[in-house]
C-alpha cells in the first residue's frame, strides 16, 4: 500500500489535486482516531483531522519520497492536536509533573471513581468510556498511546514522529498502559 | 502485587514485541506459579485490546468531500502560465501551428481591398469609412486597408489595419482605438486575439 500511496503522492506533487482524494480516503480513519485520542471529542477530532490533510496537501512538496508517508502524516496530525491543546486552557492540573516521576503520579493517585454500569455496554459507549479514561492522562502520554494503538506503530516510528528518544517512548507506553490497566480493570 | 517489578517489566516488553526467547520462558514459568502476576498480565493484555479497538471511531461520512472542498484552489490562469513556462518548446510549436492554420501571412498580402466589419449606416468614400454624425456603432469596429473618420460614436473598440484614424472631428469611442500598420503589428494583433480567445475558452 505504501508504494501505491507514493505513486499517488507523485501525481499530487505534479499538481493533480484530485489524486489527493485517495490519500484522504485511505488515511482518514487513522488520522481521525489519532486526533480523537489526543483531543478527546469527536467534533474537534474531525476538525483537526481535516486540518491535518489540508496542511499535508499544502506542504506536500516538503514530503521526502524516500520516507514513509504515514509517518509524515501522523506527525502533522499529532503536532496539530498537541498545538490545539496548548492553545486551550493550560492542562495545569493533570499535566503537572511530580519531580522524578515524569508526570504520571499525580494522575495515578486519583482514584478511579467512575464505574461501568452493570449492563452490557454498546461499543461506542465503551469507546467513550475508554477515551474518558485516556483523557485523564497527560497529553504527552496520550499522543504516544494514540500512535501505538491506533496504527500499531513501532517504538522507533513513534520516536521519529514525536521527536523523542525511543527510551522515552517505551517509558511512556509502559506507564500509560499500567495506568489504564488500573482504570479499565472493570470493563 | 508483591512480585518483583522485573516481571511486570517483562510483561510490557512482551506486549511491545521486544521480549527475547529466554525472557519469555522466564516470564511464562513465573506466570504458571504466580496468580497475582497472572492477573496483572491478563489485565494488561485486556487493556491493550481495548485500546486497539478503535474501529468504531470514524469521521463523518462526507469527510473526504469536505477536505477536498477546502483545499486551496489552483488558479487556472496561473496553472496555464506555469504550463507555458514548463513547456517552452511545445508552446513555440503551438504558436507556429496557429500561424500556419490561420494563414496570417497570406492574409496580409492577398487582402488589400478596403473592408469594414460593419457597414450599416456607415458611409464609404473612396478609401475612407465615415461614421456619420448621429450614428452609433454598437460593438467593435474593424477597418482594413482604409481610413476611418468618426463623426458619430462607436460603442466599442476600434481597430484600423493599414489605415489611419482621421482626427478631423472628435467622435466618441467608448473603447480603445488601435491602429495596425506594420506586418509585425498585424501579427501581434492576431496573437493577442488568439490568446484572448484561448484564455476565454480555457477559463470556462
Ligand atoms: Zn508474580
Amino acid at each position: 500500500m505504501e508504494t501505491k500511496i507514493k505513486e499517488i503522492i507523485k501525481q499530487v506533487k505534479k499538481g493533480d489535486q484530485s489524486a489527493f482524494e485517495d490519500v484522504v480516503t485511505f488515511y482518514q480513519n487513522k488520522v481521525y482516531q489519532i486526533c480523537f485520542r489526543v483531543i478527546g471529542n469527536a467534533h474537534e477530532a474531525e476538525d483537526l483531522a481535516q486540518e491535518t490533510f489540508i496542511r499535508a496537501y499544502v506542504n506536500i512538496h516538503s514530503f521526502d519520497d524516500k520516507r514513509k508517508f504515514s509517518t509524515w502524516l501522523y506527525r502533522i496530525a499529532t503536532n496539530i492536536s498537541i498545538d490545539r491543546i496548548r492553545k486551550k486552557k493550560p492542562d495545569y492540573f493533570l499535566d503537572a509533573e511530580v519531580k522524578g516521576t515524569d508526570g504520571l503520579d499525580m494522575y495515578s493517585q486519583l482514584p478511579a471513581e467512575q464505574l461501568l454500569p452493570e449492563e452490557e455496554v454498546e461499543s461506542l459507549e465503551l469507546q467513550s468510556y475508554i477515551q474518558q479514561e485516556i483523557m485523564q492522562l497527560p497529553t504527552k502520554y496520550r499522543s504516544v498511546i494514540a500512535l501505538r494503538f491506533v496504527d500499531e506503530l513501532s517504538l522507533a516510528e513513534i520516536s521519529e514522529i514525536l521527536s523523542i528518544p525511543v527510551g522515552t517512548v517505551k517509558t511512556r507506553i509502559h506507564r500509560g498502559r499500567e495506568a489504564l490497566r488500573k482504570r479499565l480493570r472493570r470493563v | 502485587m508483591s512480585c518483583n517489578k522485573q516481571f511486570i517489566n517483562l510483561m510490557h516488553k512482551y506486549l511491545d514485541g521486544e521480549l527475547t526467547r529466554t525472557d519469555e520462558n522466564l516470564l511464562r514459568s513465573h506466570l504458571h506459579s504466580c496468580q497475582s502476576c497472572q492477573k496483572h498480565f491478563h489485565e494488561l493484555k485486556r487493556t491493550t485490546t481495548l485500546l486497539k479497538s478503535s474501529s468504531e471511531l470514524q469521521p463523518s461520512s462526507n469527510f473526504t468531500e469536505k477536505v477536498m472542498a477546502s483545499l486551496p484552489k489552483e488558479k487556472k490562469r496561473v496553472g496555464y502560465m506555469r504550463w507555458f513556462k514548463a513547456h517552452p518548446v511545445i508552446t513555440a510549436a503551438a504558436i507556429f501551428f496557429i500561424f500556419m492554420f490561420s494563414s496570417v501571412f497570406s492574409a496580409w498580402d492577398q487582402d488589400s481591398q478596403l473592408s469594414v466589419s460593419k457597414d450599416k449606416n456607415l458611409i464609404i468614400q473612396e478609401d475612407t469609412v465615415i461614421v456619420p454624425e448621429g450614428v452609433t456603432v454598437d460593438g467593435d469596429l474593424v477597418v482594413k486597408n482604409g481610413n476611418l473618420k468618426i463623426d458619430g460614436s462607436v460603442n466599442g473598440n476600434v481597430v484600423i489595419i493599414n489605415g489611419e484614424h482621421l482626427m478631423a472631428s472628435a467622435g466618441e469611442i467608448s473603447g480603445e482605438i488601435e491602429q495596425v500598420n506594420q506586418v509585425f503589428e498585424w501579427m501581434w494583433y492576431h496573437i493577442k486575439d488568439i490568446t484572448k480567445n484561448l484564455f476565454a475558452f480555457t477559463n470556462k
